[in-house]
């Protein structure tokens, strides 16, 4: 049986990439990921063994984001030029869409959010996603109904009146 | 969702799932076939599709690994026995301690002198004290608002000299009104103070917590002439207490809900 370290270690990729998908910044994301696993691995006996280790990972990640999150309100906007992409799409036109989508995600409802990147970029599982999130999974799943059909209306240019940010 | 013919097998959830790869096999092909008779629905599928492809493009999975490789993951972190909060609660209680003089969490190598039960004591005084002043106030209940939440969390964390956060109550039905600045012994304390539907009140007063400290809990029934109890507890970070005028269950449902969010 792997050791809570390996374990840990080994879920530490999706973490980052959930944690960067979360705050678009890199550096950001080291110390999310950097604090997260300290607190894990101080707190180790709160995690349950029959369970897996990631959706507890990925709940105290989130704890840590939404504290610091609470404390800079305002929306950030990230100039096309620092857009995450680093393997460089070939053309313009898909740098641009890239530019698109990640504008796109940073202007969803936090809920939605969350809700959507813990399964596209977490890699969690609806279940495990919606026990991270501390909600049935059927609010999960109209969370992340939403969110797609949100991203599709802000991507497509299409009216932002049928923008949908209800809260359940 | 958009019209099409309804297969009343296969539901917008099933088509999210057969965008992220949760379904099995079997319904897999229901749903490609499903597709392959609603365009409408296929549109709207493919468009997904492209949106996670793109967001896979956003945060590429070699540069997290290479990220990752250069974090210093600590390898012989402390193991600390914590137990989880319900569960160390429900056994004081449950064996009807804790009113008395608190209930202590063991800690098998630790020396006994860590024990030491006074700071956890204290605070629990400090913060029923400031419940019983400020909770009836009708006019300044708080000193900043939760409107200013953001100021009211810089300025609580820059004084207890750790990051903290006005928890979200709202799953237990009470809702931040806002905070204050107060002294504990010589240093600095933070009030939380939230209200529910009915106005009832219930505030969490921290101080900042000691490097090392052990498990601690305690419950404390109302003192003689008041309806005030409280819980406490502490880690490496604060000292924790939350205080009102609740049945001892619904105080614990409030204090796990906090213990849940300080994680």
């Amino acid at each position: 049986m792997p050791t809570f370290q390996k374990s840990l270690e080994a879920c530490l990729p999706d973490l980052w990439r959930y944690a960067y998908s979360l705050s678009f910044d890199k550096a950001q994301a080291d110390d999310l990921v950097q604090d997260c696993a300290e607190r894990a691995l101080r707190k180790r006996q709160l995690w349950d063994p029959s369970r897996p280790l990631k959706p507890w990972l990925m709940t105290i990640l989130l704890n840590i984001h939404r504290n610091t999150r609470r404390r800079s309100t305002f929306l950030r906007l990230v100039p096309v030029d620092d857009a995450p992409a680093t393997t460089a799409p070939a053309t313009t036109e898909a740098r641009m869409e890239l530019a698109d989508t990640a504008r796109a995600i940073q202007m969803l409802p936090p809920e939605q959010r969350d809700a959507l990147l813990l399964v596209v970029i977490g890699g969690l599982s609806y279940k495990e996603a919606a026990e991270t999130l501390d909600i049935p999974t059927g609010t999960l799943m109209s969370r992340i109904g939403r969110a797609r059909r949100n991203l599709r209306h802000m991507t497509a240019a299409e009216p932002i009146s049928s923008f949908d940010g209800k809260s359940k | 969702m958009t019209s099409g013919q309804i297969d009343p097998d296969i539901t917008e959830d099933m088509l999210h799932a057969y965008v992220d790869g949760q379904l099995s096999a079997e319904d897999e092909a229901r749903v490609e076939d499903y597709l392959a008779e609603n365009p409408e629905e296929a549109d709207l599928v493919a468009n997904w599709q492209i949106q996670n492809q793109r967001l896979d493009a956003l945060f590429p999975r070699s540069e997290a690994a290479d990220r990752v490789a250069r974090l210093d993951i600590p390898q012989d972190l402390p193991n600390r026995y914590r137990p989880a909060l319900p569960l160390a609660l429900t056994a004081a209680l449950c064996l009807g301690l804790g009113s008395a003089g608190g209930w202590f969490a063991h800690d098998s190598v630790a020396p006994p002198a860590a024990m030491a039960p006074t700071a956890l004591q204290s605070l629990d005084l400090r913060a029923r004290q400031a419940h019983l002043v400020y909770a009836p106030e009708v006019l300044h209940p708080v000193e900043v608002a939760a409107t200013d939440e953001a100021h009211l969390v810089a300025w609580l964390s820059n004084r207890l000299g750790a990051p903290l956060s006005a928890p979200d109550l709202s799953a237990v039905g009470f809702v931040l009104m806002g905070g204050r600045l107060l002294p504990a012994g010589e240093d600095a304390a933070a009030q939380l103070m939230y209200q529910d539907a009915s106005g009832e009140r219930v505030t969490v007063f921290l101080t900042a917590g000691a490097p090392g400290v052990l498990a601690n809990f305690r419950f404390s029934d109302p003192a003689e002439g008041t309806s005030v109890a409280s819980i406490s507890w502490e880690d490496d970070r604060f000292r924790y207490a939350v205080v009102g005028a609740l049945p001892r269950d619904d105080l614990m449902t409030v204090a796990t809900e906090l213990y849940r969010q300080f994680l």
